[in-house]
């Protein structure tokens, strides 16, 4: 029992590292802009078709090395991605968050089609570079190279958002944005810009998502789909705006699934994850860390 | 007599800052109670406390033949006849004037009630009677939206008097009113105190000076003193903390 | 009587009226298989009065509402299916192994339960996510996204579970309904006049509602909920109330839907559906129950027109009007239809005003 116990325990930790790293990107837009982004797991749809589509390029001619390109070239191409939709659709959207909603659904439903005709319905697969092959045994589980770098690979990209966030003069502004955006703009913050630089950052943050989840199975148009509810879902939990609500939602959401389907069934496990969720939000409506603020709405 | 509301011990904290602290205060029935101080005294958030929309860390506000307060969640307080004017007005902005009235008054306030209950002609006498009162009944097919600053106000104060409430709470009604509105708003205050307890957060001087029967000071979320307007304005420490303060302020300008 | 009059000066239950006047007259031109469609149709216009009840009114919107509409619909096919095999098992639980009738299934092999369950499944489930929501004052996106979540978690159990559900393919091969023959052609054109009629008492009551005294206070709630709290109102029991209501709709709706579409699959409960509904509100004006009935059927005839054409171009055009509507038409094409009204009237009275200056002049 102890055994499996702790493979229960290490695949809900690689499953939270995942969730993690796109719940970041979309509780600090939410945070900042009051934007729900629904069309944010498409953002790890094309992270992922990015690292397919760098591995046809360069697999033959540098071998496994591609896929460190194909992790800088998921992020820069979701980024980019998120970018133009900032500009064409969210900057008109601010603050009207449940409309962000429907238009970024909108958004959603284009992006999948799209990658349809591009790529055809059918999955593909990512080849992972060799050195990732295999595992360690440890306990009695077997740890495989591949959740295990992709935990890493969570690591140091949450350890430069955090240095991004709470040591530069971006995440500072950044901040006083979330807070208070009016007195940040009568400060001459330009807040347009910050706006526009957050959301391409979650948006790439997504598409190193996209790119680790290349490693655990095929991808399809519709990879973004089933990850996004459970992002919410995260985010909820966690509160917004901030990367230790990110953090701890990611934990309590990726362990409690795999535990539980790991008792259960999956299809039970995912209705128990949401009744635990709204049972948590009776104690606590606005998430584990909320941002106190004195107005009446 | 006993007070209508008496506070004891309130104390509230924010994540660890003490923005009211062991206040005690008693308010009594038909008199205008004026809560006066510097920013951050703690003023608006004991009225938040006494009508539910913040929790007291500890403290009681015992309200005359109902009990505490502080144990009641917000619309079960305004059933008990205390009613809270904030500092923005907020009334519901794509109703016409009239609607924002209808739904006050003070009726059957269940599922049931709205679904079946008839408009009655005391209501409406009462709607009327009260938008007279604060110079409104000309507009009630307004939508409330399009109403001035000033006068969504009053039809904020109005929405609270046609539900009779014994305990009224206005957080400054008079900001951001002119010299003719803030008179009008006080003569609106002076025609309702012999039906209830008014309880104002305010910071102008003058339009305190010409209302209040009782003026409590408050500063950094401690009650400094109480007494008549008078009285209070004498007071050393007063004129220390808030208004010596507050006439080099009017020097500037 | 008096409030009858007063109901048809309303212009827009006017044209509401009309177009329960061509839907009386389409079995008569109409094939079989196109009148099929529109009455699939018309049970989404039913969904769509009760979207619009919660969120163009009261401003809540539910991202989950196809398991209410899909629930109405499991419990109306269940029935059915008992009648078909006759309260023997179902194919799909042969296979999976049953020997015995499972629990769930038992009532629904009495008629008048099944359809007694039709709107007391929705209700419950509405009433237990209203108040383990709405009381904690669980609101705006938070509420959505569990909504969401909630055609999520339904949609994977019912997948999961085949052996009791049908799992992907869901219920299939019904033989009658109320008694009658589904092979016979007039049996459907029944069914479509059910459906009509459905809908005329479905909006003739929700237009009631929305006169009440409960229209104002929702509106209330969807612009200042705070505000509501400091009337007096505990406002998450009108939010629960306007939920189950809008809940049931869906569900009596889906369970409509069911001898028309000849199946029910978890598909018509999962998320991609569940928000369309609520475009088809936001495409017919959010806030006006005309609104929703004409953006109902609007965009599904416009989405079966387009995908039977260019099967492709379904997505890419959804999508697009999802944007559009959003950014440039936020209250829909009713919002058109006011604006062009009140310009109407404004230049009225500013002729009679001038004309009336001209006059005193004189």
């Amino acid at each position: 029992m102890d055994v499996s116990l702790f493979a229960v325990a290490f695949n809900g930790v690689s499953l939270a590292s995942i969730l993690l790293l796109a719940a970041v990107g979309l509780s600090v837009t939410f945070g900042l802009m009051g934007i729900i982004n629904m069309a944010h797991g498409e953002f790890i749809m094309i992270g992922a078709y990015t690292a397919y589509v760098v591995q046809g390029l360069l697999l033959k001619s540098i071998g496994d090395v591609y896929y460190f390109v194909a992790l800088i070239a998921s992020f820069f191409v979701a980024a980019a991605f998120g970018l133009v939709l900032e500009q064409l659709v969210i900057k008109r959207l601010y603050g009207r968050e449940t409309d962000s909603l429907l238009a970024t659904w909108g958004v959603s439903l284009v992006m999948q089609q799209l990658a349809r005709s591009i790529f055809g319905a059918p999955n593909v697969n990512v080849v992972a570079p060799s050195f990732l092959n295999g595992g360690i045994t440890l306990l009695g589980a077997t740890i495989s190279f591949k959740r295990l770098f992709i935990i890493a690979l969570v690591g140091v990209t949450l350890f430069f958002v955090w240095a991004l966030f709470y040591r530069t003069r971006y995440g500072r502004r950044m901040r006083a944005c979330i807070q208070n955006r009016e007195m940040a703009q009568c400060l001459g913050i330009r807040s347009d810009r910050i706006d526009s630089t957050t959301f391409a950052l979650g948006s790439g943050l997504a598409g190193i998502a996209g790119c680790a989840l290349t490693l655990l199975g095929s991808i399809g148009p519709s990879l973004g789909q089933n990850y996004i509810v459970d992002t919410f879902m995260v985010v909820v939990l966690g509160g917004v705006g901030k990367i230790i609500g990110a953090v701890a939602g990611a934990f309590i959401i990726g362990l409690s699934s795999t535990g539980l389907e790991f008792l259960t069934t999956a299809s039970i496990a995912k209705a128990a994850v949401l009744f635990l969720v709204i049972l948590f939000l009776q104690k606590k409506p606005q998430g584990l860390f909320v941002i106190r603020s004195r107005s009446l709405d | 007599m006993d007070p209508l509301l008496e506070l004891k011990h309130i104390s509230v904290e924010f994540d660890g800052f003490k923005a009211v602290d062991d206040v005690n205060a008693s308010i009594d029935d038909k008199t205008i109670h004026f809560f006066i101080g510097p920013n951050g005294a703690g003023k608006t958030t004991l009225l938040d406390v006494i009508c539910g929309k913040t929790r007291a860390a500890s403290g009681e506000a015992d309200y005359r033949g109902v009990g505490d307060l502080l144990k009641m969640r917000e619309f079960e307080i305004v059933k008990h006849g205390v009613c809270r004017k904030f500092q923005v007005p907020s009334i519901f902005a794509n109703l016409s004037v009239y609607d924002n009235m209808r739904i006050s008054v003070n009726r059957n306030k269940s599922v049931f009630g709205a679904i079946f209950g008839h408009n009655q002609y005391r209501d409406s006498l009462k709607i009327m009677e009260t938008l007279h009162l604060v110079g409104l009944e000309k507009k009630k097919q307004d939508i409330a939206r399009s109403l001035s600053h000033g006068q969504k106000q009053w039809l904020e104060i109005a929405m609270l008097l046609v539900q009779e409430p014994k305990l009224l709470l206005l957080d400054e009604p008079v900001a951001g009113m002119g010299k003719p509105e803030t008179e009008k708003t006080g003569e609106i205050l002076a025609a309702i105190k012999d039906r209830c307890a008014v309880a104002v957060v305010e910071h102008d001087m003058d339009f305190v000076k010409n209302f209040a029967d009782v003026v409590t000071v408050m500063h950094e979320g401690k009650v400094l003193t109480e007494g008549s307007a008078e009285e209070v304005m004498k007071n050393e420490t007063v004129r220390d903390v808030y208004l010596g303060r507050g006439e080099k302020d009017g020097d500037g300008k | 009587m008096a409030n009858i009059k007063y109901w048809l000066k309303e212009p827009k239950n006017l044209i509401f009226m009309a177009l329960i006047a061509v839907m009386l007259f389409m079995p008569f031109t109409l094939s079989l298989f196109r009148l099929t469609l529109l009455g699939k149709f018309i049970c989404y216009a039913i969904v769509a009065i009760g979207i619009d009840l919660i969120w163009g009114y009261t401003g809540i919107l539910s991202l989950g509402h196809g398991v209410f509409f899909g629930l109405g619909a499991y419990a109306m096919a269940m029935g059915m299916k008992m009648v078909a095999t006759g309260g023997g098992l179902a194919d799909f639980m042969k296979n999976g192994g049953l020997t015995s009738l499972p629990a769930i299934w038992r009532p629904f092999t009495s008629e008048p339960v099944a359809f007694a369950l039709v709107v007391l499944i929705p209700l419950a489930l509405a009433f237990f996510m209203g108040i383990m929501t709405f009381t904690n004052r669980i609101r705006g996106v938070y509420f959505s996204i569990l909504s969401q979540a909630l055609a999520w978690a339904f949609v994977t159990i019912f997948i999961g579970m085949q052996k009791y559900t049908g799992g992907t393919n869901g219920i299939t091969g019904f033989t009658t309904v109320f008694g009658l023959k589904l092979s016979e052609p007039m049996t459907i054109v029944y069914i479509y006049y059910a459906a009509v009629v459905a809908l005329f008492l479905v909006y003739v009551f929700a237009t009631w509602l929305m006169s009440r005294q409960m229209g104002k206070l929702l509106i209330a709630i969807r612009d200042g909920e705070n505000r509501t709290y400091f009337s007096g109102y505990d406002s998450s029991r009108y939010k629960t109330f306007i939920y189950c209501i809008s809940a049931v709709l869906a569900g009596i709706a889906g369970a409509l839907y069911v001898p028309f579409a000849g199946m029910i699959s978890p598909r018509e409960m999962d998320i991609a559906f569940s928000v369309e509904m609520v475009i088809w509100v936001a495409v017919g004006g959010r806030g006006t129950l005309i609104g929703a009935v004409i953006g109902a059927i609007l965009v599904s005839v416009m989405k079966t027109g387009i995908s039977e054409t260019f099967p492709n171009i379904w997505s890419y055009f959804l999508g697009i009007l999802f944007v559009c509507v959003v950014l440039f038409l936020p209250k829909g094409l009713m919002g058109i239809w006011d604006s062009i009204r009140g310009k109407m009237k404004s230049r009225q009275t500013k002729e009679n005003e001038s004309a009336a200056v001209e006059g005193g002049a004189a």
